[in-house]
């Protein structure tokens, strides 16, 4: 992890879960640090799923769950495993600076 | 000419409704009709009771007519389409088009086991049972009668289902049955959930999981089922983990309605996108929804179905009256959970509040010790289909409120 990275990350707020609790905070660059920070190196496949997450959150105040995802992207549920290992509609959520899905109650 | 009630399922949330409504409308001005494929009510919750023989299928079947009030017109049959856009209803039966001003839905919550590739092949009732359907259950008991023992492997497909709870008061139920027969120490028991631990809330999580591992029962969290392999015996994750079983119980996604799919209403899951709090279709001001057929992020329970009744009658008529919704409703669950050895546990939460330890204070019967083993959950757990029967779906007062309380919890 780059010490630049550090420091980005560092002048956001977040959650006990990880999660950010100032949207407007976000940015690309953001959801980069965040990824690294989590592991996770940003690809394009990532970001379709970070966009379309964005999106649904816009229309619906709502992350959406892995199955709106596998849905309504060309990503399946295998490259979504892949791309975000561990919990991935919540780890999308998390990079793209949204709250945790609400999907499991 | 009077006007159309029409509530579509009369499984807990549609029966409710229909007695409730039917007392507060005037009959002079309103008709109100239920539609429903099955004339046979189940009380689903005692489907968890079946595969250990503790009830039967007489247990929990009583027909649909016997809970339905005589001034509301009953009819049997699918239902074909939903028209939200001309305000009509086609049916099945007679091709019936039923146009209605106002619409309640409460058309449930289903398992969909071909929703899993592999899960419906050649093992489907041999070896691999559904205990959330009344055929599931009693499939399972014949099954467990004979069983010898191995790999029982108990798995969630998905989240949300119905009774987030029933899935572990099956794996201590099943340590109960198998030590109670004498052959505990062949089987092994797996508890594999999608979930991060055994249960959706942190407090009720740590309680429960202690619970499962000093039952002897392993956990496998994180577990999110790709497939079932009928050959190998094992189910496969996504992350290309994998858990052989001789025994394979699963929790399958649990959907809406197909009708709600094909009317075009429901998300990807085919719940009906409701206000959380009014309970009123997002996009259809006449429609309402109640049960596990809506969206609401709550649990989706038969306790949850009674705690939405007040809201949603309350609501229809403020709308009829031109009145707006109220956001009454906060999300209220409550839940027995049966942990074996003629003891249950209680938890209770809403929107807001997760589970927390104290005691639940009701009138008459308790108090029920909250979080916490006791013999008098296990009762109060069997009272409820007493309760259910007599009281819930008739829409009679029940000894317990709406709204959460604080009362007893200790936070
Ligand atoms: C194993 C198990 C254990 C449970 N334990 C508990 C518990 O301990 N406590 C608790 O509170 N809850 C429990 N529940 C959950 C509870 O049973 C449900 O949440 C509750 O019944 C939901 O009520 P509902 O009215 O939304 O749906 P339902 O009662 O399922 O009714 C839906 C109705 O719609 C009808 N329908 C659906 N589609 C169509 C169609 N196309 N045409 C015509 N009719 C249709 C169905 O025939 C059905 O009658 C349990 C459930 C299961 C499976």
């Amino acid at each position: 992890m780059s010490a630049q990275n550090l420091s980005i990350l560092d002048t956001l707020a977040f959650n006990d879960e990880g999660y950010m609790t100032d949207r407007t905070q976000w940015t690309e660059e953001v959801a980069n640090a965040i990824a690294e920070d989590e592991g996770i190196t940003l690809t394009e496949r990532h970001w379709v799923v970070i966009h379309f997450a964005r999106k649904v959150f816009a229309e619906t105040k709502d992350s959406p769950t892995l199955r709106q995802i596998t849905k309504q992207t060309d990503v399946s549920m295998k490259e979504m495993y892949q791309l975000f290992p561990n919990g991935p509609a919540k780890k999308a959520a998390m990079i793209a600076g949204l709250p945790k899905p609400t999907g499991c109650i | 000419m009077k006007k159309t009630l029409l509530i579509l399922g009369a499984g807990t949330g549609g029966t409710m409704v229909a007695n409730k409504m039917a007392a507060r409308l005037d009959a002079d001005e309103w008709h109100i009709i239920v539609v429903d494929r099955d004339e046979t009510h189940y009380y689903q919750p005692g489907f968890l009771f079946i595969p250990f023989g503790i009830y039967d299928a007489a247990d929990v079947i009583q027909p649909k007519r016997n809970f339905l009030p005589s001034a509301v017109e009953t009819v049997f049959s699918d239902i074909e389409i939903i028209e939200p856009d001309q305000n009509r209803v086609r049916l099945v039966k007679d091709q019936r088009v039923i146009p209605y001003d106002y619409l309640v839905i409460a058309t449930g919550s289903h398992i969909q086991p071909e929703q899993i590739e592999g899960m419906t092949d050649s093992g489907w009732r041999k070896n691999i049972f559904d205990f959330y359907t009344c055929e599931g259950a009693t499939a399972l008991a014949q099954f467990l009668k004979t069983w010898d023992g191995g790999r029982m492997v108990i798995n969630i497909a998905e989240m949300p289902i119905k009774c987030p709870v029933a899935p572990l008061e099956f794996a201590f139920l099943a340590d109960w049955y198998f030590q109670e027969r004498g052959m505990r120490d062949r089987v092994e028991i797996i508890y594999a959930t999608p979930l991060s631990g055994a249960f959706t809330k942190p407090r009720a999580t740590v309680a429960l999981g202690d619970l499962l591992a000093r039952k002897g029962i392993q956990t496998v969290a994180d577990f999110n089922i790709a497939e079932v392999d009928n050959n190998r015996q094992a189910i496969i994750s996504y992350d290309e983990r994998e858990i052989s079983y001789d025994l394979l119980v699963t929790i399958p996604t649990n959907m809406g309605a197909d009708v709600i799919g094909r009317s075009g209403m429901g998300d990807e899951l085919n719940f009906v996108p409701v206000d959380k709090q009014t309970l009123q279709s997002k996009k259809w001001d006449n429609i309402w929804v109640i049960g596990d057929a809506g969206n609401a992020p709550t649990s989706k329970a038969g306790s949850v179905a009674h705690f939405m009744l007040e809201t949603v009658t309350e609501n229809l008529k403020r709308h009829m009256d031109g009145l707006e919704p109220l956001p009454t409703f906060d999300g209220h669950a409550n839940c027995f959970i049966e942990t074996g050895f003629d003891k249950g546990l209680l938890i209770d939460f809403n929107y807001e509040v997760e589970p927390l330890p104290g005691r639940y204070p009701l009138p008459g019967v308790g108090p029920f010790p909250l979080l916490e083993e006791s013999r008098v959950n296990h009762w109060g757990k069997l009272a409820f289909r007493w309760m259910y029967w007599n009281l819930l779906i008739k829409g009679r007062p029940m000894p317990v409120s709406n709204e959460m309380s604080m009362a007893g919890k200790w936070s």
